[in-house]
């Protein structure tokens, strides 16, 4: 019932909105809000040791054994998300995952929920761009009820039109709340819809309002029969239980469910990028400026990605806490800006975005805060980051992966989003050992690759009264000769 | 639809008609008390499946505390214990707690201070050694109190355009005229102008000290570890707090909707009245009541008739907020602005309906079971954990409250909730107010 704008979406509206609010509080966090940062720990070799299955029906089972407390985390990945929905259908998927709660054909309306809670078990569900995930979180003695009936819900889901048309209002108050109530919200759309020239992850998870008022009970189940099928989901099971009754029980529910026959998933590509865009939002209810800066990024999966892992370094180094770089730069060195960060996340189907946000101090014109950032940039193209830089941001990020064994939830996460874009649980298990083997010279190259204004948005948040800013003048990029495998930025304006 | 329905309620049955929840899904938390020599106190649950150590400590502070004219004072503070400590100016105290994998971060309520520390086992001896110092020792800094000031200067004025916060503030102010409680915990521009370096160090000298004190640990420790780092990071604290007095206070209500017009398609509603304390009898049958009422995220009668049966809203909710010296029931709804007016006027019937009519037996049972049911869900990870054992001690229960506290809620009888519906909810004192746009209000 909540939409998941993962896919550092999330960290970005987040920080967009609350930069401010904590950020002495967040940038104590060693990769806040990084479920799929994994780690390795000491004893055994892999991060969350998981065992996999699947079942004859193509559904994919993962168990992650964590005895800490008698509970179990149970939950139903299906690789559809909102940039899998058609051209005018914005909304449906995340429409679709609030549907999933109105009965089968066995269970009334909102009956899946009541026995969730007769049972002591805490549900929900999201939805992000590349996946949709149900989970119920209940005392182990109860994994067995949740099963069935989310398997239940896997294949007979029951819509009548008067049970849509009224849960069509909540997706809309929902939308008022997360969008239309927010202005950083709404620029954080519109940047988003200009970085992404053809790719579905300009939308919005939520949808276009004008777009999900249309939204029918034909479009919901249509998209849930091309799209949910055992064949197309992945069932994680976290807790204090044990591998093989699980897999007894899966087999028991879920592998009664029949697969059906699936379309690759239909993702249009990214053109090459080869101007620089900028969006201003200008707002009553903005009481100071605000900037984002979005740049194209590889993921694991699309673009170069194996610049993946060297991005997350970069992200520490730049953006993440108060001894980062730019912290230290604009806001203790320089005071133009009273909050300053970064975000990215390698964990995406198709191309990923790299993003810098910040609040310009009391006074200080905006367009000063953007020129204090392309300094940064230019000066990180030039001089490339250090040693001991990449050395302590690695250590930082494979001791968050030790953090991430502490609760079940985050073991589960992170092979969810991985296995629904394209990744194993393999890779999961290395990740510690990936961002280990991470050089300077990837570094430099990821950063040489990434920060090109032609491929940016950069974004503007302006009270009413404000005039528009100039843009911004800086110091052009160079990239360096004497590294073997810059990337030439060309004209590039930093 | 009428044949699926029926199922659907066989179905249901024979889920609630299954064996009971396992009571005892606590036990194996066990929860040692450990004592230093300087008396310093903390409970501690070991737990050496990974090597992580979590730690809450929480002083009865908070931001009722700051002085008047000073609002937001608990709250800069909370920035600032991070930004240098002892010999150690900022970058060098951030860099350290940083190379080392070491969280550690302040977060302030009306009443209470609360730190929370976290580390891998091999930096345990040096976080808690940064941990002393960042409340003994605080640095405070006049470049970095400018830095944390704009920060919080930035996010009051956001917080005074933002319709939930709006409400939010207007609501308490209302309640509270003349009381710390009235004030927004973070402060606004001219209070956070108003704070100097002195406030700020007698703030720490005044509050944090060992007998307001309490400290939950949780993980790869032993209580004989545990206590001589007891000594050493609380010990230098002083004994008694001298904070300024929080007089008691009940809230004051008008009963009525007040409008605070705001140019958003959404108006956002908050509301409340009077409630109960944590140490009154009647504490538990009031949260199982609420849980029917507003508390049950999908199961409550507010969202089934808010949301469910109308799609008003996307969120509406209700809770108990007990505070130190007051109570209160609160809830928030958001809705847009040409069908607010039945949002409110629904949650005020269903305030009057329940006081009436109370709830029925299987409203009860099943918020019992849900309630009693997903208690060991609280114990997945041990930071929730530390957090929980830090407001036991503050709250005066007991050591063995893990183990009980499902059998109090067990205990809640129909005479209770009847009774209790009556005394707690007043129709007629629920106080909205809402922001927006709204039409007819």
């Amino acid at each position: 019932m909540f939409l998941v704008q993962a896919n550092g979406a999330s960290a970005a509206y987040r920080r967009l909105l609350g930069c401010l609010a904590v950020a002495a509080v967040a940038f104590l966090a060693v990769a806040p809000a990084a479920p799929a940062r994994a780690a390795a720990p000491p004893a055994k070799k892999g991060v969350f040791n998981p065992t996999v299955f699947t079942l004859k029906n193509g559904l994919k089972l993962v168990v992650l054994v964590n005895r800490r407390a008698p509970v179990a985390l149970h939950m139903v990945w299906y690789k559809v998300g909102s940039a899998d929905e058609r051209p005018g259908e914005s909304g449906i998927a995340h429409f679709l995952e609030h549907l999933m709660f109105k009965g089968t054909e066995t269970l009334g309306p909102g009956e899946f929920s009541k026995i969730v809670a007769a049972n002591g078990g805490r549900e929900n569900a999201f939805t992000s761009w590349d996946y949709t995930a149900y989970y119920q979180f209940v005392a182990k003695d109860r994994l067995p009820t949740v099963m069935k009936i989310e398997a239940d819900r896997m294949a007979n889901l029951v819509l009548s039109d008067e049970e849509v048309r009224r849960e069509r209002f909540v997706i809309l108050e929902e939308r008022r709340s997360r969008t239309e109530n927010r202005p950083s919200s709404i620029l954080f759309e519109q940047v988003r819809r200009a970085l992404y020239l053809n790719s579905p992850y300009g939308r919005p998870i939520i949808g276009w309002m004008h777009e999900m008022k249309t939204l029918s009970t034909k479009d919901a189940i249509s998209f849930y029969r091309r799209h949910y099928a055992p064949n197309n989901a992945i069932v994680i099971v976290a807790g204090d239980v044990d591998p093989a009754r699980v897999k007894a029980e899966a087999e028991k529910v879920y592998g009664a469910v029949k697969p059906v026959s699936l379309a690759p998933r239909f993702r249009p590509q990214e053109p090459p990028q080869r101007a620089a865009r900028r969006v201003t939002f200008t707002d009553a209810r903005v009481p100071r400026p605000s900037l984002v800066r979005m740049y194209i990024a590889p993921s694991y999966s699309r673009g170069a990605t194996k610049y993946a892992y060297a991005l997350q370094v970069l992200d520490q180094i730049l953006g993440t806490s108060a001894t980062s770089r730019l912290y230290q730069a604009l806001v203790v060195r320089d005071k133009v800006a009273t909050s300053v960060g970064s975000g990215y996340s390698a964990t995406a189907l198709d191309l990923s975005n790299f993003y810098l946000y910040a609040s310009p101090q009391k006074g200080v014109p905006v367009a000063k805060v953007e020129a204090a950032l392309n300094a940064e940039i230019a000066r990180l193209l030039r001089d490339g980051v250090t040693a001991g830089e990449v050395k302590n941001a690695k250590q930082r990020l494979m001791d968050a992966a030790i953090f991430a064994r502490d609760n079940l939830r985050t073991g589960a996460m992170s092979i969810g989003t991985a296995l629904t874009t394209g990744r194993t649980v393999a890779d999961v298990e290395a990740w510690p050992d990936r961002i280990g083997e991470v050089t300077v010279d990837q570094v430099n190259a990821a950063a040489r690759l990434v920060f090109r204004i032609e491929r940016s948005v950069t974004g503007t948040l302006l009270p009413k009264a404000a005039a528009e800013p100039e843009p911004a003048k800086a110091e052009p990029t160079k990239a360096d000769p004497a590294r073997p495998g810059a990337v030439k930025s060309g004209t590039a304006k930093q | 639809m009428n044949a699926f329905l029926n199922k659907a309620a066989a179905g249901f049955l024979a889920v609630l008609v299954a064996a009971p929840l396992a009571a005892a899904a606590t036990a194996a938390v066990k929860v040692q008390e450990v004592v230093g020599a300087s008396g310093v106190k903390a409970w501690l649950v070991e737990d050496h499946t990974n090597p992580i150590i979590s730690l809450t400590v929480t002083f009865r502070a908070g931001a009722s505390r700051d002085m008047p004219g000073k609002a937001g004072t608990a709250r800069l503070l909370s920035t600032l214990l991070d930004e240098g400590a002892g010999d150690m100016k900022a970058l060098a105290f951030q860099r350290r707690l940083e190379s080392l994998s070491i969280s550690l971060g302040f977060e302030v309520g009306r009443d209470t201070f609360r730190g929370t520390l976290r580390t891998l086992t091999r930096n345990r001896d040096e976080a808690f050694r940064l941990l002393g110092l960042a409340l003994d020792k605080p640095r405070l800094d006049a470049d970095a109190i400018e830095r944390m000031r704009a920060q919080l200067i930035s996010s009051a004025l956001r917080a005074a355009r933002n319709p939930g916060s709006i409400a939010q503030n207007a609501w308490w102010k209302a309640a509270y005229p003349n009381h710390p409680y009235g004030r927004p915990t973070g402060g606004d521009e001219k209070s956070l102008t108003a704070i100097t370096r002195a406030d700020l160090l007698d703030y720490v000298r005044r509050n944090f000290a060992r007998d307001t004190i309490a400290i939950g640990v949780v993980g790869d420790i032993t209580a004989a570890e545990l206590k001589g780092l007891l000594d050493k990071t609380f010990g230098p604290l002083p004994a008694k707090a001298t904070g300024r007095p929080v007089p008691d206070v009940k809230p004051r209500l008008s009963g009525k909707v007040v409008v605070r017009k705001l140019d958003v398609p959404q108006s956002v509603v908050v509301f409340g009245h009077a409630g109960i304390q944590r140490k009154d009898k009647d504490f538990y049958a009031a949260y199982v009541l609420n849980h029917i009422l507003g508390g049950g995220s999908f199961s409550s009668r507010l969202h089934n008739e808010v949301r469910e049966k109308r799609g008003l809203a996307y969120s509406v909710h209700s809770y108990l907020w007990p505070l130190d010296h007051s109570a209160l029931v609160m809830g928030a709804v958001a809705t847009r602005n040409a069908k607010v007016a039945e949002s409110v006027k629904l949650i005020r019937g269903e305030w009057a309906r329940m006081a009436k009519e109370g709830v029925s037996d299987a409203e009860l049972k099943s918020a019992k079971r849900y309630i009693t049911g997903s208690y060991a869900l609280r114990f997945s990870s041990s930071k929730n954990i530390s957090e929980m054992l830090a407001a036991l001690q503050a709250e005066g229960l007991s050591r063995d409250y893990f183990e009980k506290r499902n059998s109090y809620i067990a205990a809640v009888t129909p005479a209770d909730i009847k009774r209790v519906a009556k005394r707690l909810l007043r129709a007629n004192s629920l106080t909205f107010v809402v922001v927006g746009d709204p039409a007819g209000l």
